[in-house]
């Protein structure tokens, strides 16, 4: 039979792909509307027997995250695997599927006074393409990421075959934990269905911290993200803002019964400009740009050397990198004006590679158009077992082809 | 010659004499892990210094097809460092300094084989603390930690050893040395690493999160008449939107024994305590202490006592903390078991082991991480008594399928390795069991390292099937990168 029509007997909507369903650029031949990780199964036992090459999506807020797939005949839309399918609040878990956003999951879990605090940058994200990414949110700094905060997983591999790992409780070490393995995985080794969660409890109040970011470029002003970090104050996240190289902002988040209190010691420590607001700052938690977009790591005791190299290669280059993410943990992200000329964005993207390695950073595309001649990726120690890893579970190298880091 | 001691002879090769175990009487010493009653006398141990030695010997073992089983401090409780007749224990106990310290970015990196207790040591002055602190802390290893995914009474608010741990040299089944960092791009290995007890290979270097000192710490004890006020109490708090550094519970047998062995003083006619730490900035401790005290009034604490010292923290701490051991004073023998229920089936899963204890006359004394559903119960038998041993051994497994019927789970820190992956197959199916393989298999395809722990039937991992696709080869070999 021909993949039309067993895509037609699966038991599982299959629509034909149109021009919005481009996955970084390349056209899928079908798209199936799973509603349950069974639906899944089948779908990707037919994608199988007929050696397609298949893209999961969730709301599709990142999907052009990451290079285009090297083929992509058909997309999984997890948009109808939406339910939540347990809210234990007694026991601050909850479980979903792997389409639910963000979104109306915080509120489901608001209604009971609990969060999950990962919050990925963009509106109407899912949980699937939240964990698929591994990005972080601010509150990063003081909960951990989402890999921290996921506790167990199902997942559907290349072959249909259905496998979880993990659990529903907070504390489970029985087995190895896929749920870590497919957490950034970029959708290379096969479709997250569901997921569950520890939560934590909605703070009773919080305070924002902003003021100017004090550049450390004449060596001597001292790290006051390093000392916000270390301080017993307990900030929740520490986030930096920076447009232009040297003008910058520091917005840092007090939680608790006590905020108030605790934000004033904040705003003593952060100078006389400092200012105390209950909101955040407008461009807290979002990403400082979207088509030339960059992700950098890096480790926070280097993050004004760190800021220092980026200056300079954007200087260089007549590049203005905007710079904005957590300082607490030097996890930042680096933004490109649109439509800055590709060979300059190649010779950026390299360089500052360069400079930052020798500090202990990483720097890796995020969004990239595909004129920009650059290891989208750069180096990472374990290659090898990471090929290793896709070859065993996506021996025919079908799920999101290229992707990923070495052309996984 | 057998192979074993072919692979001994050439091991002259990689260590000095004296890193070469071989004489019985001293290979009998590294026979069991905490878990005593598995033995099996390693066919010879190793003593290594460094990552490149630890990498020569397992690169032998491969070349020989000899198992090896690496072993930190021998603390483990679920046999998981159980050593091969056939095979080669590596040994990190001589593996045991702190390479860096780096306040600044509050980390780290450490050999696998020192203890945890002593990164808190070397860093508590300077205002730092390693977070993760199993009961066992002053003995056990970073690189048992690591293997365990372990935990401790402060987990429930600071997370397991994965949560602080952001880098590890490892050294492949193969005999590679590789490093995983939580800055990398790529697959989160290192998520996968830990926990693996043992069976993707040896740590060894780890590089720790290293967590600021709170300003504040409070500890209350809470006494009850019975398990039931304890557990209404624990919900509550948790129901105020609080998170506790610690919440622990004793029953009524486990404060006796408590009590025997260490005279921790604790209430009088308690059939329960509840150890409550909380810790952070003063203001919010202050305002999380007096909700703490009131729940615990409102759901019949008979008596409160809060630590205003150090030491009267450490008086509280110290009949939890030595309620394993305490067990021998009123038990010949015991079994520890660890389970893990959501939180909120607790009250059922104790009445369940109640029944137990009736239906098979055995006692068990129960210590609980209360806070995050993770029990410890102490099956208590006589191995004098005909019989005994084994009605306790059913009872121990029977309180594994009430935690895995309640959504739960076979262990919440003290891992699979021998003792539990008989059980494994009640909590995943086998397709779970076989993907989870694969990952062995990508690691570890001739099955060498820390082999038949964890899941229950060795599989074979065979060559990769399939066609390769949509990838040039360049690309695939490492040779090209794409662009
Ligand atoms: C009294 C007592 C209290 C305890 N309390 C707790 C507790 O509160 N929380 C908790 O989580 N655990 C607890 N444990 C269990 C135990 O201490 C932990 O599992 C600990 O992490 C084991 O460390 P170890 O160095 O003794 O490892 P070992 O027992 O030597 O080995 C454990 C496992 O780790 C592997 N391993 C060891 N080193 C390495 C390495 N470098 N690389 C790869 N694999 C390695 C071994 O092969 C084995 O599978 C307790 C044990 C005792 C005896």
């Amino acid at each position: 039979m021909s993949a039309d029509a067993d895509l037609a007997a699966c038991g599982t909507t299959v629509r034909p792909a149109g021009d919005g369903d481009a996955v970084a650029g390349v056209l899928p031949r079908w798209v199936a509307l799973p509603e349950t990780t069974e639906d899944v199964s089948a779908v990707l036992r037919v994608a199988a027997a007929h050696d397609l090459a298949v893209v999961p999506t969730g709301a599709g807020t990142m999907l052009d995250w990451g290079p285009p797939p090297g083929r992509c005949d058909l997309l999984v839309d997890t948009c109808c695997l939406n339910e939540v399918l347990e809210h234990a609040a007694g026991d601050l878990v909850t479980r979903v599927q792997a389409g639910v956003t963000l979104g109306s999951l915080a509120e489901t879990l608001a209604s009971q006074g609990q969060r999950l605090v990962a919050e990925p940058p963009l509106e109407g994200s899912t949980v699937g393409g939240m964990l698929a990414t591994g990005v972080a949110g601010p509150l990063g700094f003081r909960y951990g990421t989402s890999r921290d905060l996921l506790i167990g997983v199902t997942v559907v591999l290349a072959d249909g075959t259905i496998a979880k790992s993990g659990g529903k409780v907070v504390k489970n070490v029985a087995g190895y934990d896929l749920g870590k393995l497919f957490t950034g995985s970029y959708g290379t080794l096969g479709v997250i269905t569901e997921a569950a969660f520890r939560l934590h409890p909605l703070p009773a109040d919080s305070r924002w911290v902003t003021a100017p970011f004090p550049e450390a470029g004449s060596g001597d002003a001292p790290d006051l993200a390093g000392t916000l970090a270390a301080s017993v104050l307990e900030p929740a996240a520490i986030e930096l803002d920076r447009p232009v190289p040297g003008g910058g902002m520091l917005a840092v988040l007090v939680e608790g019964v006590a905020a108030a209190e605790r934000a004033k010691a904040v705003q003593d420590l952060m100078g006389a400009d400092a200012e105390i607001g209950e909101e955040p700052p407008s461009w807290w938690g979002r990403l400082p740009g979207d088509d030339l977009l960059l992700s950098l790591r890096g480790l926070p005791a280097a993050l004004a050397a760190t800021l220092r190299v980026v200056d300079a290669q954007g200087a260089r280059l007549a590049l203005t990198p905007h710079v904005r993410g957590s300082a607490g943990t030097c996890d930042l992200r680096v933004a490109l004006p649109t439509s800055s000329d590709p060979d300059r964005v190649a010779d950026f993207v390299t360089a500052v590679r360069d400079g930052i390695r020798p500090l202990g950073g990483r720097l890796t595309g995020v969004t990239l158009p595909p004129d920009v001649a650059v290891d989208f990726w750069g180096e990472t120690g374990a290659l090898g077992l990471m090929r290793r890893v896709k070859d065993r579970f996506d021996p025919g190298h079908r799920m999101s082809p290229g992707r990923f880091v070495g052309g996984i | 010659m057998s192979t074993l001691q072919r692979l001994t002879a050439r091991l002259g090769e990689i260590l000095d004499r004296d890193s070469v175990i071989t004489d019985p009487v001293r290979l009998r010493t590294y026979d069991c892990d905490g878990l005593t009653y598995h033995r099996a006398t390693p066919g010879v141990v190793v003593l290594p210094e460094s990552a490149e030695q630890i990498a020569a010997v397992v690169r032998l073992c491969d070349e020989y097809g000899v198992p090896f089983v690496a072993r930190g401090s021998g603390t483990g409780l679920s046999g998981g460092a159980l050593p091969r007749t056939d095979g080669v224990l590596i040994v990190t106990s001589r593996m045991r300094e702190i390479l860096e310290i780096d306040i600044p970015n509050r980390r780290a990196v450490v050999e696998p084989g020192v203890t945890n207790l002593a990164i808190t040591e070397a860093v508590r002055d300077r205002g730092h603390y390693y977070a993760p602190d199993p009961s066992s802390q002053q003995i056990c290893s970073i690189g048992g930690n690591v293997a365990e995914n372990s935990g401790g009474a402060h987990c429930l608010k600071y997370g397991f050893t994965v949560n602080h741990v952001v880098g590890v040299e490892l050294v492949t089944p193969q005999g590679e040395i590789v490093e995983l960092s939580d800055r990398d791009p790529g697959y989160d290995l290192l998520g996968a690493f830990i926990g693996s007890e043992g069976t993707l290979g040896i740590a060894t270097k780890i590089t720790v999160r290293l967590s600021r000192t709170p300003e504040a710490v409070t500890t209350v004890l809470a006494a009850f008449t019975g398990i039931e006020g304890g557990g209404r109490a624990v919900s509550a708090i948790i129901g105020a939107g609080i998170v506790p550094a610690a919440i622990e519970m004793m029953d009524a047998l486990a404060i006796e024994a408590a009590e025997a062995a260490v005279h921790c003083g604790y209430p009088e006619g308690a059939g329960a305590v509840l150890v409550v730490e909380l810790d952070g900035p003063h203001a919010e401790v202050d305002h999380q202490f007096a909700a703490v005290e009131r729940i615990c009034r409102e759901t019949g604490a008979f008596e409160i006592r809060v630590a205003a010292s150090a030491e009267e923290r450490a008086a509280i701490w110290k009949g939890r903390k030595s309620a394993f051991a305490a067990v021998g004073r009123i038990s010949p023998a015991y079994i520890v078991q660890d389970g893990v229920v959501p939180r909120t089936a607790l009250p059922e899963v104790l009445a369940g082991i109640d029944r137990l204890q009736e239906e098979f006359g055995i006692r068990v004394a129960n210590v609980f991480h209360a806070g995050d559903g993770n029990l410890h119960p102490l099956v208590l038998f006589d191995d004098a008594v005909p019989g005994q041993g084994e009605r306790a051994e059913t009872v121990s497994g029977r309180i594994l399928d009430l935690c895995i019927e309640h959504g739960g789970s076979i262990t919440g820190e003290h891992g699979v390795g021998v003792d539990k992956s008989r059980y494994m197959p009640r909590m995943f199916s086998e397709e779970d069991l076989d993907t989870m393989q694969l990952v062995r298999c990508a690691f570890d395809p001739k099955g060498l390292s820390n082999p038949g722990k964890v899941f229950p039937t060795p599989r074979l991992c065979g060559e990769v099937p399939g066609v390769r696709r949509g990838v040039h080869p360049l690309v695939e070999s490492g040779a090209a990168e794409q662009f």
